[in-house]
């Protein structure tokens, strides 16, 4: 009879590092860090030699010469006085901004578009999809530029407006649509409580803030009201109260008046001015992107298997309830991951802003700063941090509201 | 060239490998061919025309530096640089002499290291407005929209003129020369600023030409010339002396076309050391003795190079001005071949 | 009796009654535009918009498409043609084409070299695309790349079969020592591939490039919408084994090796592509030894292949974990080793599930290779924001050349989907 013995107490010999499971994977890594190692040293080396034979070196200091070049659009105070790190940040706001805006309204198309899509008009669905595969065919860069150009060749140019035969007028005197930009007029508070303009709109926020709570009291009350009696009671109107009421008393007793936009010289003059190069990159991008969101929606919504809207209407709930309620959860969930990644690639997409000349982070740092003082290596690196912080950011609040909407399993 | 046919058979593309520490002119001379960087296109500097060939006035000092070293003004491999990528490709060498309207500054000379061997030509940042605006001063152009080809030290002048003029501005800042000029067109912008040599060259090719005013102001010095990288001298001095030569040319009337019975001997000793009859110019720059004859017998002496390119019987249209001989009162001045 | 039949009894009917036709409003055309444009008033409402969006965009172009002009030799002959009217300028392609195409500087008389590689490119990819084209194909796949190669840069044939070689040594190497274990066979391979390369490099001698039977073009000729292809196929094909290494280094339980693959993928896939061009236009050419110096489109193939691993390795990251467990315990209870699990039960299926995406993935390269227009090399959109609008000749063409390379790109990549769909219905083995 065969007794259980235990195995061989072998002594370690080199070929267990090869052979044996126990230390191959350590042998594995200790060969992968040394080669990585190796490639960072070879590369350092090579970086610290050609600078030197060049006579250059690796240093910030430039940041904070002053820039000398102006930037159209600023979301802070700027001028050509100031220092090139002021000059990344305008771009970075810029960037954001676009990122932001663009994020927004390609939700909103891609929504349309997606359920449009499997919409049984025929037209509408056929037309949907063309708009998809177009716009999912074509390079983006290639889409910024066109639409771009369509913008500056198709909207008339200030002079347009100017003297007595004018080709072009403004809508209802107060919307100016030019090929630099869109000119709309500008709320002020003639007397504000505050003297500086931004902290009375803070007081405007501050006041909607309050609204929203006593709109939810409100909507706890009734809920508490109708499970005491059983009867609802209606909310409608002090819902609105609480919405409308503060604000049109803070609009009168500040003043509200409205600025428009005049054509001056060379320029409309007053108003808000929204940049051309911003609405042609905000638009490109919303369009493009929103095709490639459609289609996830699409998805998402085919995704949704027919017994549950079946089982909805069973249980008699109107065609609103039945996607609102049943479908669109269920869809969100198939959407969402997706989601997450255009909206990352909308932001990444942004660094194209130069081919339409708007002032992103690649337009200011990666751009003219870097021309202008030469240092290429510290422009990209920062560049690039910049973009890699923005994304892993991103990319970590959606996980959050992803996992918030996440099938909970047991 | 071992590690060469490795890595350019592994990865399927050509790796040229230079060796960039023994000096540039022995480099050029063993590779048989010189690398120049230029713009991506502007009428009339550098601009490959419809059979893909390069020409224009950059154009013609890379080709005269390559007949001075190589014999052949066609052993050129042009590299197209933008604003962006022009310092990195010298400072890597991958190009051996940048000639891209590159304005010699301080900071680019000093901070930047490479070395600016001579100005090739002089310019000066300009504005172009269209007639119908009836502006005749940039100081009236308070509130304008302004069109910029980034990249530039163009940026940088207008800020400071619109600041010390006190008027405002709003900049548009713009990738290349030709969406310059479709916003200029459509009317984004009023003004349309760059190097006045630029303005001229833009304005050559539009529809109507003379619709369109370059103001009197000029706001800005930019002396255009060919850089090399700092520290390699004998380069700079065959590159420096190429252009001295081309200059020089124009000033003792040597032309492409009577280069053949000057070459023979003058009685004009300069003449006869420059081409190489008297004297050993060439061999002190480590060249051949005929090596000015071939640059200039194969694009012509700065005069022809300029009328041939943006003259004023080309499309681009330029007067002399600055850049005519400092004997008819410009400030081309090449010092003595002695 | 017969009579009286007929006088008691009115009618009866001796046969079916014909079916009487639909009424007019559930027939044909009528019936399809109710149900289908008219059901109700929303949907006439939408019916009509479309029709609206469809009758503007038509008005606007039509006129511009048809009255186009075909034959001039610049803008102004056009203009003259035209005499103010609405029309397009076309003659700028068929002047152009080659420089859309090629770019300026490959050589004329040599275009027949792109021509035939793109060609044999549809040759070598059919059998990768179509399973049930003869496995043999394959041999002719593996051949290509080094074929491509010398058609394309001309120069010594030497240089492409000493590559050649080199991956054969290779493959011999691991198909004779492989077997017994996956290490020695897979480094014995990447020495002898090395050892080939490099012997037959120094075989080959100085010049052989100079008189070879196809002239040498440098790649910083290359241009066009050709540019735009050579990228996409390279990086692509490069990528992907880069990305199975990557997505199979991320699932690894090696923490070091694990560490390195989710820092590049992040990295990479943190960074816009335009960022990582910027890298390899200024910022590389300091990581090269001092004495040689890498050409762009060298450069810039590294960054896009780099770009494009990191997300072909989520995607197949995503096959992976698809596969369920069962599949690895499976392989661990035949013995298989990790090398023989991966290869022979994990990545077929896991490769499956991915290529949707990964076709995905290949098509969003491709558009992204239009970005190297950003650091001045002459692709298509390179080509047409450079040289050609800047030519005295052209200066104001736009819609004809964007639209023109828009539907270049539309053709290939519309294409390439619909391929995919096709791939996805035919894969499909769940019954749904």
């Amino acid at each position: 009879m065969s007794t259980l013995t235990d195995p061989p107490n072998e002594s370690f010999r080199l070929s267990m590092l090869i052979n044996d499971t126990r230390y191959r994977s350590l042998t594995f890594q200790v060969i992968a860090a040394v080669i990585l190692a190796l490639c960072i040293w070879y590369l350092g080396n090579n970086l610290i030699q050609n600078l030197r034979a060049a006579g250059l070196n690796i240093s910030y200091n430039f940041l904070s010469d002053s820039s000398g070049y102006d930037i159209n659009q600023r979301l802070v105070e700027y001028d050509s006085q100031s220092s090139h790190a002021k000059a990344a940040l305008v771009g970075l706001l810029n960037t954001l901004l676009v990122a932001f805006l663009a994020c927004i309204t390609a939700t909103v198309f891609g929504v349309v578009a997606g359920v449009l899509r499997l919409s049984n008009n025929w037209l509408v669905s056929k037309l949907m999809a063309f708009y998809v595969e177009i716009f999912r065919n074509i390079p983006v860069l290639i889409w910024i530029i066109i639409i771009f150009t369509i913008m500056t060749a198709v909207l008339p140019g200030p002079r347009a407006f100017r003297g007595d035969n004018a080709t072009s007028s403004m809508l209802f005197d107060a919307f100016a649509f030019t090929n630099r930009g869109i000119y709309t007029p500008m709320p002020w508070f003639e007397h504000g409580l505050f003297a500086s303009a931004s902290m009375n709109w803070l007081l405007v926020i501050a006041g909607f803030v309050g609204s929203w709570f006593a709109a939810r009291r409100i909507n706890i009350w009734a809920n508490q009201k109708q499970e005491a009696t059983g009867i609802r009671p209606k909310t409608t109107a002090l819902i609105l109260a609480a919405w409308l009421v503060p604000f049109l008393v803070l609009m009168l007793v500040m003043g509200l008046s409205w600025e428009y936009p005049e054509l001056k010289g060379f320029n409309f003059k007053g108003g808000i001015k929204i940049g051309g190069p911003l609405i042609a990159l905000w638009f490109a991008l919303s369009i493009y992107t929103g095709a490639f969101i459609a289609e996830n929606v699409r998805a998402g919504i085919q995704a949704v298997s027919k017994g549950q809207t079946e089982a909805a209407s069973a249980l008699g709930l109107r065609p609103g309830k039945v996607m609102n309620l049943v479908v669109l959860p269920q869809a969100l969930r198939v959407i969402i991951p997706p989601l997450i990644s255009n909206f990352l690639n909308i932001t990444k997409n942004s660094s194209l802003a130069i081919a339409v000349g708007y002032a992103d982070i690649t337009a200011t740092l990666g751009g003219i700063t870097l021309n202008q003082t030469g240092r290429a290596i510290e422009c990209v690196l920062l560049l690039m941090l910049f973009y890699l912080t923005a994304s892993l950011t991103i990319s970590m609040v959606m996980n959050v509201y992803n996992a918030s909407v996440k099938l909970k399993e047991r | 060239m071992k590690k060469t046919m490795i890595l350019g058979a592994m990865a399927f593309a050509g790796l040229a490998a230079g060796a960039a520490s023994a000096g540039t002119l022995d480099d050029v001379k063993a590779r048989g061919k010189l690398n120049c960087g230029v713009t991506t296109g502007l009428v009339g500097f550098a601009a490959p025309n419809a059979n893909g060939e390069w020409e224009g006035f950059d154009v013609a000092v890379c080709r005269a530096v390559a007949a001075a070293v190589l014999g052949d003004s066609t052993a050129v491999e042009f590299v197209p640089t933008t604003g962006k990528t022009r310092f990195t490709a010298l400072a890597s060498g991958e190009i051996d002499m940048l000639a891209r309207n590159t304005t010699w500054t301080f900071s680019r000379d000093v901070d930047l290291k490479f070395e600016f061997v001579g100005i090739n030509y002089y310019d000066g940042q300009g504005f172009m407005v269209p007639k119908e605006l009836g502006v005749s001063s940039a100081k009236e152009l308070d509130g304008a929209t302004v069109c910029i080809q980034t990249g530039t030290t163009t940026e940088l002048n207008l800020a400071d003129f619109f600041r010390s003029n006190n008027i405002s501005y709003e900049p548009v800042p713009v990738e290349t020369n030709a969406e310059a000029q479709q916003q200029y067109l459509a009317g984004a912008c009023d003004v349309y600023t760059t190097d006045a040599s630029g303005l001229a060259s833009t304005r050559a090719t539009f529809d109507d030409p003379a619709s369109h005013a370059i103001l009197p102001e000029i706001i800005s010095k930019e002396p255009l010339g060919p850089l090399v990288r700092h520290g390699d001298h004998e380069w700079g001095d065959v590159v420096r002396w190429t252009l001295n030569a081309m200059i020089a040319a124009e000033e003792l009337g040597v032309t492409s076309a009577n280069i053949g019975e000057m070459a023979a001997g003058t009685d004009n000793p300069e003449i006869n050391r420059l081409l190489g009859a008297e004297g050993t110019l060439g061999e002190m720059l480590g060249l051949s003795a005929d090596w000015a004859k071939n640059a200039i017998a194969s694009q012509g002496n700065y005069g022809e190079v300029f009328a041939k390119n943006i003259g004023e019987d080309s499309p681009v249209g330029l007067a002399r001005g600055l850049n005519a001989q400092w004997t008819e009162g410009g400030l081309l001045y090449s010092p003595p071949f002695r | 009796m017969s009579d009286q039949k007929t006088n008691s009894i009115a009618f009866v009917a001796d046969g079916t009654i014909p079916p009487s036709p639909p009424p007019a409003g559930e027939t044909g055309p009528v019936k399809w535009l109710r149900e289908n444009l008219f059901s109700n008033a929303v949907n006439s409402a939408l019916t009509i918009a479309a029709l609206l969006v469809i009758y503007v965009i038509l008005s606007k172009t039509l006129p511009w498409l048809l009255n186009g002009v075909w034959t001039t030799n610049s803008l102004a002959e056009c203009r003259e043609v035209l005499q103010g009217k609405t029309g397009a300028c076309f003659s700028v392609l068929t002047e152009r084409w080659n420089q859309l195409l090629y770019g300026f500087k490959y050589p004329g008389d040599q275009y027949w070299r792109p021509n035939l590689a793109l060609v044999l490119l549809l040759v070598a990819i059919a059998p990768v695309l179509f399973f049930d084209l003869p496995r043999k194909l394959l041999a002719f796949t593996a051949i290509y790349p080094f074929l491509a190669f010398w058609l394309i840069w001309g120069g010594t044939i030497l240089a492409p079969i000493v590559a050649l070689l080199g991956f054969a040594a290779g493959a011999f190497v691991f198909q004779t020592y492989g077997k017994s274990s996956f290490a020695i066979g897979f480094f014995g391979a990447i020495v002898a591939a090395f050892a080939v390369w490099l012997i037959g490099g120094a075989l080959i001698p100085d010049g052989a490039s100079d008189n070879a039977m196809l002239q040498a073009v440098p790649s910083r000729d290359l241009g066009g919408f050709m540019l735009n292809l050579m990228l996409g196929v390279t990086c692509v094909s490069l990528s992907l084994p880069l990305g199975i290494a990557l997505a199979l280094g991320r699932q690894s339980d090696m923490p070091l090796i694990k560490w390195i693959c989710v820092v590049f993928i992040e990295f990479v896939r943190g960074v816009p592509l335009i960022t990582l061009l910027f890298v390899a236009s200024v910022m590389l050419a300091y990581f090269f030894p001092p004495e040689s110096t890498v050409d762009l489109f060298l450069r810039v193939v590294i960054m896009i292949t780099m770009f494009s691993a990191a997300y072909i390795a989520e995607v197949i990251r995503g096959g992976l974990a698809a596969l369920p467990k069962g599949q690895y315990e499976a392989a661990d209870s035949l013995g298989l080793d990790y090398p023989q699990a991966m290869r022979l039960i994990i990545l077929p299926q896991a490769l499956k599930i991915s290529i949707p995406g990964i076709v995905n993935v290949a098509v969003g390269l491709f558009k992204d290779t239009t970005l190297v227009s950003v650091i001045s090399m002459f692709d298509l959109v390179g080509m047409i924001r450079g040289p050609i609008l800047a030519s005295t000749e052209w200066n104001g063409v736009y819609w004809e050349l964007l639209g023109f390379a828009a539907l270049l790109f539309f053709v290939v990549c519309y294409g390439i989907s619909q391929y995919s769909q096709w791939l996805e219905r035919r894969l499909a083995t769940d019954h749904r």
